[in-house]
């Protein structure tokens, strides 16, 4: 087989900064340690939500007591995006109010839809991380799947 | 139906590659800046001048309705349909071209036989045997099917090595085995199976069988009679024809006694207020105006095929194939499901512990179109103990270079993962 008669160029090697920034070290680190990936005692909310189209599946458990999250865990497994968003998620709504949590909901979301601002934002903590996935509009769900999961178990609570 | 491989192929039949390439305009474009490697072809293959130019010339000059013309464009689109169907027909060895229906792919023609068929002849207690690894589009029919009968479906296990449990299947056949319905190749691990073979045994139990030849028809030389089998479906857009069309081929003494499976136009021979009879076969099958620009774009997708010559188009995918193992086999951390042999170019992997759909998303970056997740193949990766895969499949016109090129890909994605090399 002689390559040199066959089309299909060598590919540039180079890889595109928008890669780099989606697969932060950060990232990939919350993918690998997830934090608070384990059940959690006195839960008194949970829900399941998956991505048909990918597999990828979350649980998301929450404790709640005098409208405080005192305690929060999830479970599933999916890409290193949903794994490190419901890992950072957890520990940045540790100990907050319903109503902090859907503030800091909607910041994401706001972020992950390409908003400077929200990016900027140091409420988010670790989440401002995955900024970078405004720039892959398919992976947008990955990021969001827990955050659904928490949205359906708040929302009837915050309403 | 599946053919033996041969290894070489004498040079008046071999595939001239870039004139193959060159019939095929998508592939001059790039992705995200970089030449498409297109790789996804067990999803869907690309289309060649001499397909998207049938289907042009069809609509620039003979379009009309079929069947019911009394006018000179409805007699040329009735004429350019029905040989469509007769090209389809010989393509896979019918016996006749009123045994070939023509429906929107595979998935339609199997719901038409677990719908008409698995309705009309099965109830409490009888059997339906299906494998593990079967496209959801052959099993969620016969899940609906089941719950409207009450009959029962079984399955044929898969060995760890990605082939099917040949004991286990005579294991499973019995007197109330009623209908086998098994894929000809799978799609998920590129595995061909013995689909002669269960034939043989479906039919010594009194069943009848059913192949999704979805996987097989683009790739391989099938033959029905041969085979042996009672129903077989096949889509065209895996194997150069357009979307929306494929056919659906079985016995006529089968198609006969079945109940249509949609009513409507087309499908009738008369029509009263109290009731109807229906058309012969196979416009029995085909209620409402066809896709007759399907037909005709997987008509001229055979005969590019047959021009190239399936046997040269197998032989290069072969050589294309064992280049794709040798090259994937030395990276350190991959794991490739499946069968080393016996098996067509689809190559379910999983990289380290970088998820499938990472993978894809990195690949896509430089140009590289694969496919990340459970591939309509939920139950099989299950079985398998992955969630997802990342699955790269070939086709007549991917190269040697191309391999190489998604081998880069993977080292890429190692430095971003930093997985060791």
């Amino acid at each position: 087989m002689d390559e040199t008669q066959q089309s299909g160029r060598p590919i540039d090697r180079s890889v595109p900064s928008s890669l780099h920034q989606l697969f932060q070290e950060v990232i990939l680190d919350h993918y690998r340690r997830p934090r608070n990936k384990s059940p959690i005692e006195n839960a008194t909310h949970s829900i399941t939500l998956n991505n048909p189209l990918c597999g990828d599946v979350i649980e998301v458990v929450l404790a709640v007591e005098n409208d405080r999250i005192a305690n929060l865990g999830f479970g599933g497994k999916g890409c290193s995006i949903s794994m490190a968003s419901a890992s950072m998620m957890t520990h940045q709504l540790m100990g907050k109010t319903l109503s902090e949590a859907a503030e800091l909901a909607s910041r994401f979301t706001e972020m992950l839809h390409g908003d400077q601002g929200a990016a900027e934002d140091e409420t988010l903590g670790d989440l401002r991380a995955l900024a970078g996935v405004s720039k892959f509009p398919v992976r947008i769900k990955c990021a969001l799947l827990c955050w659904n999961c928490l949205d359906e178990l708040i929302e009837p609570e915050s309403a | 139906m599946q053919t033996a491989r041969s290894r070489s192929v004498s040079a008046e039949v071999a595939l001239d590659i870039e004139r193959v390439r060159a019939d095929f305009p998508i592939l001059g474009r790039t992705v995200h800046g970089q030449p498409l490697v297109y790789l996804d072809n067990a999803a869907s293959s690309q289309k060649p001048v001499a397909v998207i130019e049938a289907v042009r010339d069809y609509y620039e000059t003979h379009h009309a309705n079929v069947h019911r013309g009394a006018h000179a464009l409805s007699v040329e689109a009735t004429e350019a349909y029905e040989t469509a169907r007769g090209v389809v027909a010989a393509h896979i060895g019918a016996g006749s071209p009123s045994e070939l229906v023509f429906v929107r792919g595979a998935t339609e023609g199997l719901n038409l036989v677990a719908s008409a068929w698995g309705g009309a002849n099965l109830g409490p207690g009888d059997q339906v045997v299906l494998t593990k690894m079967e496209h959801h589009s052959n099993l969620v029919p016969w899940q609906l099917l089941a719950e409207r009968t009450g009959a029962e479906l079984r399955f044929i296990d898969v060995t760890p090595e990605g082939e099917l449990d040949l004991d286990d299947y005579r294991r499973l056949l019995n007197g109330r085995t009623k209908l086998v319905g098994v894929t000809n190749v799978s799609n998920g691990l590129g595995t061909i199976n013995p689909v002669k073979e269960i034939v043989r045994l479906a039919h010594e139990a009194g069943a009848l069988c059913l192949i999704d030849g979805a996987q097989a028809v683009p790739h391989l030389t099938v033959d029905v009679q041969d085979t042996g089998c009672d129903f077989f479906a096949f889509s065209g857009h895996k194997m150069c024809g357009p979307t929306g069309i494929g056919a659906l081929w079985s016995r006529a003494e089968i198609l006969n006694e079945m109940p249509p499976y949609q009513g409507g136009g087309e499908m009738i021979s008369e029509v009263r207020l109290e009731g109807s009879t229906w058309a012969d076969i196979p416009q029995k099958f085909e209620a409402g105006t066809p896709n007759v620009a399907g037909a005709v774009g997987l008509a001229a997708a055979i005969e590019y095929l047959q021009g190239l010559g399936m046997e040269a188009i197998e032989a290069w995918e072969n050589e294309v194939l064992l280049y794709a193992q040798s090259r994937l086999d030395e990276v350190r951390g991959l794991h490739v499901y499946g069968p080393r042999t016996g098996r067509t170019g689809v190559f379910s992997f999983t990289y380290g512990d970088i998820h499938p759909h990472d993978l894809a998303t990195i690949l896509d970056q430089h140009g590289i179109a694969i496919r990340a997740g459970h591939h309509c193949n939920q139950p099989l990766m299950d079985h398998l103990g992955v969630d997802a895969t990342a699955r790269a499949s070939f086709y007549l016109y991917n190269t040697p270079a191309e391999v190489d090129a998604l081998i880069e890909g993977l080292q890429i994605a190692a430095s971003i993962f930093g997985l060791e090399t």
